[in-house]
């Protein structure tokens, strides 16, 4: 496949910023609005009209590469089509309500989110489930927060979690904001649970051990009953990070595992879509015992409807409303789509795509047996390179240089949605980029929009605004 | 592979032909996808979410039903939430795909569209406060404001105490994320009042001591009042070696007074006021603040450097603060944003203009002032409560009480806030504004 982004320029710049089209500065004299002593002075910023504009984000759009251009296995992402419906189910205008609503007059948005709170807590057999946390990071925080109030309601002082070295950067981050030291645990040989090291790990002052199941290799941790023994026994709760929720669908449930409290990434498994960095969404399911815990408000189904109510033990809030509702409905409308017997199907062909793609490319794969994502190497070769170098090819490149358990990884997520023949192509621009001279490597991309980035200078000199650009251009 | 009306059994976004899966299982050496998953037995689940799956056409009916159950109501809420007439504009382009379907920026080179988009949001941003960093976004007001007290924390290690002092009048959201955000660092949050519905700042300052890293202060307010004595407020910050930080929104920015000339380190707030719409309560937090406090900063950031060929060039910058290098140690856990909302903002102020948002700011005052006035004629019922100067809302204070006021109001098709038994509060902005004529009208029916 050939391919050539669209790029346009014009001296040394790509399309001029907006303020590059126009520059207007307004005087603000609100003369019989406010005194003056309440307001700006001036205000500076662009006056294009509609017709400019159109052409301005068109163009960038044109210099963006997104999933319906192509394939964008980024592991742990879950980079899946978003249906096209969904986007209109959202804009429903009925469906676009304030939160300061009365539940008696908001039936059907209630009606949604109390039905969403059911499918997600079937799906992940959990008994209750929150759907406040706007990202799968937040999800981390509110459990972890629950996880804390479930340990005081009871007297117990803990001061620990246990995170898997492997596991996503938020797991750690997540963790250390709700006020706990993490405890880092390493992988055994065949790349999931040391479970020596996590018995040396496991204390009295283990909140809870956060894990990923299948972890970032892509491996589903055999282990997991003892491992959720083992955590109990001593007290602690089991968290699990639902960003690979992808690849169980139908056939395990974190609950079934002896999950106690686990997040949902449904921009993620649920197909919404990813907006260029977000927004997301992280319910968070629980266990009954924890449901008390859960941030409020809850929506519950009573014989005169629907109405919210604040848990008993509640930690209140983790957003100042009632979350990222557009994606809230997308999510729903998607397994209402879906159903059963699509979402079993999902996991299965996700799983199948990334087991062919691996076995298609010409690069080690060292872990295994893996399911919707695989770990490659590029060996002697700079991952990094090696994935600049696909872009000419026409594809997004894998996650790189993490998990760092493998040396050069490309983390490699392909998703159910990418047929054979665009996985061929996949693994096409794997294996040539791999193959490809060290020149080739190290002056790519030359396809896309804007040639190879200085990242270096970028943070050594930081220029965030417009703004900042006046001085050295 | 076909079930009832045409349709695939399995996931209709799965493309697989039976022929492709077929030679795809012989690749990998297995018979079926099931024999892939390496699942022991023991945690197997074998039961049914009882999901049955539905046609597009037919669950579009079904969402359009559900929705319906929501009344027609035209609201007048706010509270710190609120919704601007969002031009097609926004809807049309920030739909495309190519925006839409992306995700964060790792390769830049393939995704300079993005962010420049995201950078013409931040230095929107920094127009508006005066302060020279912004982030490309945070979930929301409430969030991007227990962000600030946690970055207040982390520059004033070493002061003797923790506290952050907050408003008496405080969405009740804002307050209850904060505390959840202090918690985990052990600080605690302090209350101080108002005087007619803005800052008493005489108390304040008695408040404001060596323990305070952080004042927080809103204009408006929750209650929609214009805070007049900001540059106070921040002095008293300062003089105590603790950060002050405003909260505020888009629209009001553009025409009260620019936050870094009130002193103000850190501008937080709702920036969804523009091109998201109601939405239930989601939203998109501003963060923005002073340059050295740039490697403290929460978030993604979008910079400018140049490319090979020597064309200016954008990217991600300072990924170094964030989690997916510095794990425990981040300045915060965020990765999922709210890009796409950025996006819709920046699409909106750019539509509007300089022109046209600042008039629409004066229109959140004068539309405000003048519905108050209207509602104040009538009998047992006073607005504005406060003698301030309000921004798109304000409280009204009813000798009626004020719940079953908003149940008569909803029952003519208004959704108007009860904040106690004698309180209501009262939005308005260009969305709601044709139906002021028709709440005045019902208004008087109902008391």
């Amino acid at each position: 496949m050939n391919f050539d982004q669209a790029r346009f320029s014009r001296d040394d710049e790509y399309e001029p910023l907006l303020s590059e089209k126009d520059s207007t500065t307004v005087e603000v004299d609100s003369e019989g609005v406010l005194p003056d002593d309440l307001t700006r002075d001036e205000l500076t910023l662009p006056a294009l009209s509609e017709p400019q504009l159109a052409r301005h984000y068109t163009r960038l759009s044109q210099m963006n590469y997104s999933v319906e251009l192509g394939p964008y296995p980024l592991g742990s992402c879950t980079m899946k089509y978003n249906p096209s419906f969904t986007e209109d189910v959202a804009a429903d205008p009925n469906a676009g309500v304030h939160p300061d609503r009365s539940d008696r007059t908001i039936q059907g948005t209630l009606g949604l989110l109390h039905g969403l709170q059911e499918y997600l807590a079937d799906i992940g057999g959990m008994d209750a489930v929150t759907l406040q946390p706007p990202a799968g990071a937040a999800g981390e925080f509110t459990g972890i927060l629950v996880a804390k109030a479930y340990h005081e309601s009871r007297g117990d002082d803990r001061s620990e979690i246990i995170i898997p070295s492997s596991a996503h950067g938020t797991n750690f981050a997540s963790a250390a904001m709700a006020g706990y030291d993490v405890v880092e645990l390493p992988s055994d040989d065949d790349g999931r649970v040391d479970m020596e090291a996590l018995d040396a790990a496991i204390s009295e002052e283990t909140a809870a051990l956060m894990l990923t199941n299948p972890n970032t290799l892509g491996l589903f941790e055999r282990d997991i009953v003892d491992i959720a023994e083992m955590v109990h026994d001593a007290g602690g709760l089991l968290y699990y990070d639902g960003a690979n929720l992808n690849a169980l669908l139908g056939r395990a449930r974190p609950g079934d595992m002896g999950f106690d409290i686990m997040h949902y990434n449904v921009h993620k498994t649920f197909a919404t879509p990813h907006g260029g960095g977000g927004p997301g969404a992280g319910p968070v399911g629980v266990v009954e015992e924890l449901a008390e815990f859960l941030p409020s408000p809850m929506v519950r189904e009573t014989a005169a409807g629907y109405e919210q109510y604040e848990p008993e033990s509640s930690i209140g809030k983790v957003h100042g409303f009632a979350g990222n509702w557009l994606v809230l409905v997308k999510a729903y409308a998607y397994i209402a789509r879906l159903g059963d017997a699509g979402l079993a199907d999902a996991s299965a062909k996700a799983v199948l795509n990334a087991n062919y793609l691996a076995s298609q490319i010409d690069l080690e794969v060292p872990y295994g047996p893996f399911h919707h994502e695989f770990a490659a190497t590029s060996g002697d070769r700079d991952a990094a390179d090696v994935a600049k170098r696909m872009l000419d090819y026409g594809v997004h490149p894998p996650t790189t240089k993490w998990p760092e358990l493998v040396s050069q990884a490309m983390l490699t997520e392909p998703t159910e949605v990418e047929d054979k023949a665009s996985l061929d192509d996949l693994a096409h621009a794997f294996n040539a980029a791999y193959a490809d001279s060290d020149e080739a490597l190290e002056t790519a991309p030359t396809k896309t929009s804007a040639r190879r980035i200085d990242q270096v200078s970028a943070a050594r000199n930081p220029r965030l605004s417009w703004q900042a650009l006046g001085d050295d251009e | 592979m076909t079930a009832g009306n045409g349709r695939r059994a399995g996931s209709p976004y799965a493309p697989h032909t039976d022929a492709d899966e077929e030679a795809m299982l012989d690749a990998v050496g297995a018979d079926s996808a099931e024999e892939l998953f390496d699942i022991p037995d023991e945690v197997r689940f074998d039961g049914e979410f009882g999901v049955s799956g539905t046609d597009e056409q037919e669950l579009r009916n079904v969402m359009a039903d559900l929705f319906s159950r929501n009344e027609e109501l035209t609201e007048f809420l706010g509270r710190g939430h609120h919704a601007h007439y969002v031009p097609a504009l926004v809807d049309d382009l920030s739909r495309r795909s190519e925006f839409l379907t992306s995700y964060t920026q790792y390769q830049p080179e393939i995704a300079q569209g993005f962010l420049q988009v995201l950078f013409e949001y931040q230095s929107m941003l920094v127009e508006l406060t005066g302060l020279p960093v912004a982030n490309c976004s945070m979930y929301d007001a409430a969030t991007a404001l227990a962000e600030a007290a946690l970055l207040a924390n982390r520059l004033r290690r070493g002061a003797s105490g923790h506290r952050v002092l907050v408003p008496e009048h405080l969405h009740e959201g804002r307050l209850g994320v904060l505390e959840n955000y202090l918690d985990g660092a052990e600080m605690e949050i302090g209350e101080y009042p108002m005087d007619d519905g803005a800052v008493d700042v005489e108390v304040l300052a008695d408040l404001v001591d060596d323990e305070t890293v952080m004042v927080y202060a809103e204009t408006p307010t929750v209650r929609g009042v214009i805070e007049e004595r900001l540059a106070d407020i921040g002095d008293l910050a300062h003089d105590n070696d603790a950060l002050f930080c405003l909260g505020s929104d888009l629209v009001a920015l553009a025409l009260l007074e620019e936050p870094a000339s009130v002193g103000a380190d850190v501008v937080v707030g709702e920036a969804g006021a523009l091109g998201l719409g109601t939405a239930y309560g989601m939203g998109l937090g501003i963060f923005a603040t002073r340059e050295e406090y740039l490697r403290q900063v929460p978030g993604r950031l979008v910079g400018v450097s140049e490319d090979s060929a020597d064309m200016r060039a954008f990217t991600l910058t300072l990924q170094t603060r964030e989690q997916h290098i510095r794990k425990e140690r981040a300045t915060s856990n965020i990765c999922t944003n709210q890009a796409w909302v950025a996006l819709r903002t920046a699409m909106h102020m750019a539509w509007l203009g300089p022109d046209r948002l600042v008039g629409l700011a004066e229109r959140a005052v004068t539309d405000a002032r003048d519905l108050a006035a209207r509602l104040d004629e009538l009998s047992g019922v006073k607005a504005p409560l406060y003698d301030r100067h309000h921004f798109r809302e304000f409280v009204v204070r009813t000798d009626q009480p004020a719940p079953a006021i908003t149940n008569d109001l909803a029952g003519r098709g208004f959704a108007v806030h009860a904040l106690d038994d004698h309180h209501l509060q009262v939005c308005i902005t260009d969305a709601n504004a044709d139906a002021a004529d028709g709440l005045v009208a019902a208004f008087e029916e109902v008391i």
